[in-house]
Formats: structure tokens, C-alpha cells, sequence
């Protein structure tokens, strides 16, 4: 059966990453790699690990310290006929590029009426829980999902992780990868095929009739997890993964929220201004009436992200947190 | 009050005997009539197409910021014939003379500035974002430095695809405090890839003088703390300008490295519609004046009996022609639906 030889097949994230990277590159002779330590250091995250001596410096480009510069870079290259893919160590270091990211790539095609399409990818990692404190340990995609022009992927699973970048480059706009990096190290079974996947639609990842909780990134993980706890106490969640937070796929969103009238957003960015308080609006604009209960958010804390690990897990989404939180709020309105 | 010539702060603009002797070629060996033309041809173009812009500003045809090249046009004019069409521009928010020296027409750009969907942008940029992909002409990037790390992007895909092209980008001197120029700097002369800068120091970044921006004022000399190879010129003279930017991109072309290049200049006009010009002095503009690019080449051609009155009189019908005919586009021209107003921000068709 197919299934038994899917369970041969284990891969990291990591390894579905690089995979995906290596896929790309040997199809397509424009696709390239550069960012900060990608080639000799084998990636910040290891994601890149071996890829230098596979094809060359030429086409895995180790940058200096210049996030402005190597993203822009990409962005000319994009414009010049390549297709670049640029890593970004952290999203805290992509702020030194946010002038190349909003008023060029996001903005050029739309400036120019229509003449210049920037089809660039930027990779970077994001999310806390590996104590790196308050200058590497922000989940910032939500932000980033404010901004027209531009696409943001959140891959969260095995699928995704090796099928999304694919899509990404085939994409003819600037997209944005955000690789939670507390993810690198999780493992799944290796999907039927890698091919490009959807990168238009969220995904219904566990059906359930009492709640539905959307989420993305490393907090689906921990969704599941007490999605599976939930059961246990008979309450049946459904989990929606965003996977894509710019464009927002509201239909699938409506879908659930109309089937169960209850919806739940967990959300490892900051509450105010959020992907979270989007989704919310977006559902009360759109589901008024469907709504048999308010929205409920569990958001990181509003605090740059402390150090120790019981302040850090404090501030983030944990199991026993959306365990908590999607009890109470069943019981106040179930 | 800072003399003309004291204002770049630079050895280059003094003295002015030695410097325009070692400038001003063609005094042994005077250029041919048909290019000498040319070159005031389209300088005018610049001179007069602005004139008329600044015109049509204060008839409130055009708005937003508009941004005058006018005592600069050498620089755009001179530059522009060192590089072939297969050559990137990407240039600043003060660039209607490199599009219409790149080869736009006078009547996308000022459609544009109208903000009519005839325009080269199709009225989604206006006088600071100017585009024409099929002349590579990459705008009209409004923030300061920004075009630079496009410029490096732009020849790395030319560098990975063993085209023979290279890139030229303008910015103008309070650019290089930003980050994005000394980066740019050094990835491009790291990684080796073909651009010429062209640094057009017209001594004001906005209002502040370059001596209160930076530290070191010989421009040339931060270029070169980079590897990268440096000169400077006159960016008064058009023949000087034209003759440094040949030889700068014949080095990019041949060593495949890149090059930069400071053209000393001075912008007659206020900054934008909007400023006082509290900075600087009105004796200071009219020494500058006293070096007008265009009225000192026509003084050097008559010198050399290479052009007569009836002949600028000629250029000056077919510029003035040119720019009537731009206005009459602009104002012929059709508002694009606002069904159309989020068109363009993702791609509609699939890229190759």
C-alpha cells in the first residue's frame, strides 16, 4: 500500500526546505540562491547545507551583511530575467531591507502601470520559542500581510515546505516566505509528490463541529495538539491552517466559521494591528449573523521577547494556553 | 557665501584655467557638427520641456512634486551617449532629462505628469516615477539611494547571463550618506558587476549643503575606499561629461567592473514647487548661471564656427514644436476608469 511506503519516507523540514531549493534550482538554470551565509556556513538554520559544493558560488551566493543591498539586488535580478531567491537570516534583520521590500518590490509593478514585474522570492525565518530574545524572535508575516503588491506564505507543514517555494517561483510577483524557525527540526511523512502546491487557499486540517481555530505557522503544531486534547474531553475543533496571509482566502474562513458559528484565532504575532484582528474583522464584516459568539484571539503577549524560557513561554501561544482559552470560551458560550 | 566654485568643496573646480584645459578637449580637435548639434538638441529638449513643465505646474495641470533638472541637463545629456539602448538607466525623482534622453517621448512623460493613462506610467507615477521597459528605463526611484541596489541587481542578472549590457545610475550626492550607496559600493565591487554611477553632486542634498552632510567631500575619494574605480568632472560641460562617461563605460564594459563617476553640478532651479530657497544665496544661483551648460556649449561652438544663430534658431522651432505637441497630448489625453484603480498591484498575466 502507498501508505506504508509514505511511512518509510520521513523528512525534516529542514530537509524538505533545502530539497525544495535544490528542486528549484535544477529545473531552472535562473533560479539562485543568496543571503547572508547560505553557501560556506551551510545556511544560518543549516537549511542550505551542501548546496554550495552542488552547484557553485555563482548560484549560491554568500552576501556580505547587507540586507538592503542583497534584497534589492534581488529585486533587479528578478527584473533582469533571473529568479532569485533571497534568504534573510531573521525577520528582525528584514527590517534593514523594508525600504527594497515596500517601495520597490511591492510597489514597481503598479508605479511603473503595469510594465515591471518583480517574480522574486524572499525566505526568512521567524517566531520565537528557541530563546533568542527580542531582536531575533518576532513573527512579523502579519505585518508584512498589510502590504499590497507583495504574497506571504506561512508553511507550516511537510507538504508545504517542500511545495510552496516551487509555486513561489513561479509566481510572476515578489512572495515571502516565513519558515517558523522552531520548525526546522519537526518531521513528517514525505508527501505522494513534491511538486508546487496551491498558494492561494487556506487548509481544513482537522474537522470538528464545536469550534473552529485558525492559525498558521509553528502555532498549527500546537493547535493539533490541543485540538487532540480536546477530543478527549469531547470537544471536536476544527483547525483551519492559513498557509497563505496575503491574500487572505475568506472563503474557506466563512466556510467554517458558518458551519460552526464559533471561531478561535491563535495568532504568534502581536495582538493590536495583527493578522488576527484582520481575520476577525474580516469575519464580522462578512459572517455577522453567522456568529453565535464573539471572535476569540490568543495572541503573543504585547512585549518584545523576553530571554528566559518561562517569560518566553509566557509570551507565546502554548497547548495548555489555546487548551484553556477554547474551554472557557465554550463555556461562556457553547 | 560660498563661492561657485568653493561649493563641491573639491579640487577638481579649481582652478578654473587648468581644469577647463584639461576638460575641454575638443579645443585642438573641434567635434563634428552633426554630433555638436545633437548634443544641444537634446539638451534643449531638457531645458525647454521642463520650462514648460514648471509652466503647466503653476496652471495646476501638473501636481505632486515636480522636480527640475534645469543646469544639470550636461550630466543626463553627456551620459546618456556613452551608453547603447541595450543599456539599463534607473535614475532619480528629478529625471524627465534622462527619459528624454534615454529616448522617451516628451509626450508619455508629460501625460504622466498630467496624469493621464497615456502616460508612461499610465498616471500611477507622475514626474518621479517614469518608466519605459522597453527602453530599460527604470525610473524615477523616489527614495534616496533607493535605485542603487536595483542598479546592482539589474547588472547581476546581466553578469549570471553573460549578457555584455551594463547599468547606468544616476543619484545625486546626498544619496551617498545613505547606507544603500556604501552597501551598493561594496557588492559591486565584490561580486564585480557592470554599473556605472554617476554621482550628479549638485551641492544641495535638498538644502543642506554638502559640507554639513558630510565628512569627507571629495566624493570620488568614498568610491574609492570601496575598490571601486573614481573620477570626477565637470558636470557643467557636456563635452567633458560626455568624453569622462565614455571612457567610464568603456572601463565597465572591458574590466567588468564597476565605475563612479562625480559629475559637479548645480541645479538653478528651487528644489521642488515648494522651497524658498532660504539655503543658499541668489548671487551664488547667478554665479552658478554664469555656467549654464547649454548657453557655455553654444558659446564653444560659435568659438569653433560649428553653429550659427539660424541654426539654434531652427533647434529652438523643432524643440519648442516638440513640446507644444507633448502639451497638447497631456491635455488630449483620457483619465483612466477608477474601476482600473487596483489593476497592477499583482501581475495579470503569468510571467514566462
Amino acid at each position: 500500500m502507498i501508505e506504508t511506503q509514505q511511512e518509510q519516507r520521513q523528512i525534516t523540514y529542514r530537509e524538505a526546505m533545502r530539497s525544495a531549493i535544490r528542486k528549484a534550482m535544477l529545473e531552472d538554470e535562473r533560479v539562485f540562491l543568496m543571503g547572508e551565509d547560505v553557501g560556506h556556513y551551510g545556511g544560518c538554520f543549516a537549511v542550505s547545507q551542501g548546496l554550495l559544493k552542488e552547484f557553485g558560488s555563482e548560484r549560491i551566493r554568500d552576501t556580505p551583511l547587507s540586507e538592503s543591498a542583497f534584497v534589492g539586488a534581488g529585486i533587479g535580478a528578478a527584473m533582469g530575467g533571473m529568479l532569485p531567491i533571497v534568504e534573510i537570516m531573521t525577520v528582525n534583520f528584514s527590517l534593514l531591507a523594508l525600504d527594497q521590500i515596500l517601495n520597490n518590490a511591492a510597489t514597481l509593478l503598479h508605479m511603473s502601470g503595469g510594465q515591471l514585474n518583480v517574480p522574486l522570492v524572499i525566505r526568512m525565518a521567524t517566531g520565537g520559542g528557541k530563546q533568542l530574545a527580542a531582536q531575533h524572535s518576532h513573527s512579523l508575516e502579519g505585518w508584512y500581510a498589510h502590504i499590497p503588491g507583495i504574497k506571504v506564505l506561512t508553511p507550516a507543514t511537510i507538504p508545504d515546505a517542500l511545495g510552496m517555494l516551487g509555486a513561489a517561483l513561479r509566481d510572476p510577483d515578489p512572495v515571502l516566505i516565513f519558515e517558523n524557525a522552531t520548525l526546522y527540526n519537526h518531521s513528517g511523512i514525505f508527501p505522494e509528490n513534491d511538486d508546487p502546491v496551491d498558494i492561494s487557499q487556506a487548509k481544513v486540517m482537522r474537522q470538528g463541529k464545536d469550534l473552529t481555530i485558525a492559525t498558521y505557522g509553528a502555532s498549527l503544531h500546537k493547535v493539533m495538539e490541543a485540538s487532540s486534547q480536546l477530543a478527549d474531553e469531547d470537544i471536536e475543533t476544527e483547525v483551519i491552517d492559513l498557509r497563505v496571509l496575503r491574500p487572505l482566502d475568506d472563503a474557506t474562513l466563512m466556510a467554517s466559521l458558518r458551519k460552526n458559528h464559533r471561531m478561535m484565532i491563535v495568532d504568534e504575532g502581536w495582538r493590536s494591528g495583527s493578522i488576527s484582528a484582520e481575520i476577525s474583522a474580516r469575519l464580522t464584516e462578512q459572517a455577522f449573523y453567522d456568529l453565535d459568539a464573539p471572535i476569540e484571539r490568543l495572541c503573543s503577549a504585547e512585549v518584545p521577547m523576553p530571554y528566559a524560557k518561562h517569560l518566553e513561554d509566557a509570551a507565546l501561544p502554548q497547548v495548555e494556553s489555546i487548551v484553556k482559552t477554547a474551554k472557557s470560551f465554550l463555556k461562556q458560550y457553547g | 557665501m560660498a563661492s561657485a566654485d568653493s561649493l563641491h568643496n573639491h579640487k577638481l573646480m579649481k582652478p578654473k584655467s587648468t581644469q577647463e584645459k584639461q576638460n575641454r578637449a575638443p579645443e585642438k580637435k573641434p567635434i563634428n557638427q552633426k554630433h555638436a548639434r545633437h548634443l544641444l538638441h537634446q539638451m534643449l529638449r531638457i531645458r525647454r520641456f521642463e520650462e514648460r513643465s514648471a509652466e503647466m505646474y503653476t496652471k495646476l495641470k501638473i501636481r505632486g512634486f515636480l522636480h527640475l533638472y534645469i543646469g544639470e541637463e550636461a550630466v543626463a545629456v553627456g551620459v546618456t551617449e556613452a551608453l547603447t539602448s541595450e543599456d539599463a538607466v534607473i535614475a532619480t525623482y528629478r529625471e524627465h532629462g534622462h527619459a528624454l534622453a534615454k529616448g522617451m517621448s516628451a509626450d508619455a512623460i508629460m501625460a504622466e505628469m498630467y496624469g493621464k493613462q497615456e502616460g508612461c506610467s499610465r498616471g500611477r507615477g507622475g514626474s518621479m516615477h517614469l518608466f519605459d521597459a522597453s527602453l530599460r528605463f527604470y525610473g524615477g526611484n523616489a527614495i534616496v539611494g533607493g535605485g542603487l541596489p536595483v542598479a546592482a541587481g539589474l547588472a547581476l542578472s546581466d553578469k549570471m547571463q553573460q549578457r555584455k549590457r551594463l547599468t547606468c545610475c544616476f543619484f545625486g550626492e546626498g544619496a551617498m550618506a545613505e547606507g544603500e550607496f556604501h552597501e551598493t559600493m561594496n557588492l559591486c565591487a565584490l561580486w564585480q558587476l557592470p554599473v556605472l554611477f554617476v554621482c550628479e553632486n549638485n551641492a544641495y542634498a535638498m538644502g543642506t549643503a554638502l559640507k554639513l552632510s558630510e565628512s569627507v567631500v571629495d566624493l570620488a575619494e568614498k568610491a574609492k575606499g570601496y575598490g571601486v574605480q573614481a573620477s570626477s568632472v565637470d558636470g557643467m560641460d557636456v563635452l567633458a561629461v560626455e568624453k569622462a562617461a565614455t571612457q567610464a563605460a568603456q572601463f565597465v564594459r572591458k574590466r567588468h567592473q564597476p565605475y563612479f563617476l562625480e559629475c559637479q553640478t548645480y541645479r538653478f532651479r528651487a528644489h521642488s514647487m515648494f522651497d524658498a530657497e532660504l539655503y543658499r544665496t541668489k548671487t551664488e544661483v547667478a554665479t552658478w548661471k554664469k555656467k549654464d551648460p547649454i548657453s557655455m556649449f553654444i558659446r564653444h561652438l560659435k568659438d569653433h564656427k560649428l553653429i550659427t544663430d539660424k541654426m539654434i534658431g531652427e533647434l529652438e522651432d523643432k524643440v519648442a514644436e516638440e513640446v507644444q505637441a507633448a502639451v497638447d497630448f497631456a491635455e488630449q489625453g483620457t483619465l483612466e476608469p477608477v474601476e482600473d484603480l487596483t489593476r497592477f498591484v499583482y501581475s495579470e498575466t503569468r510571467s514566462s
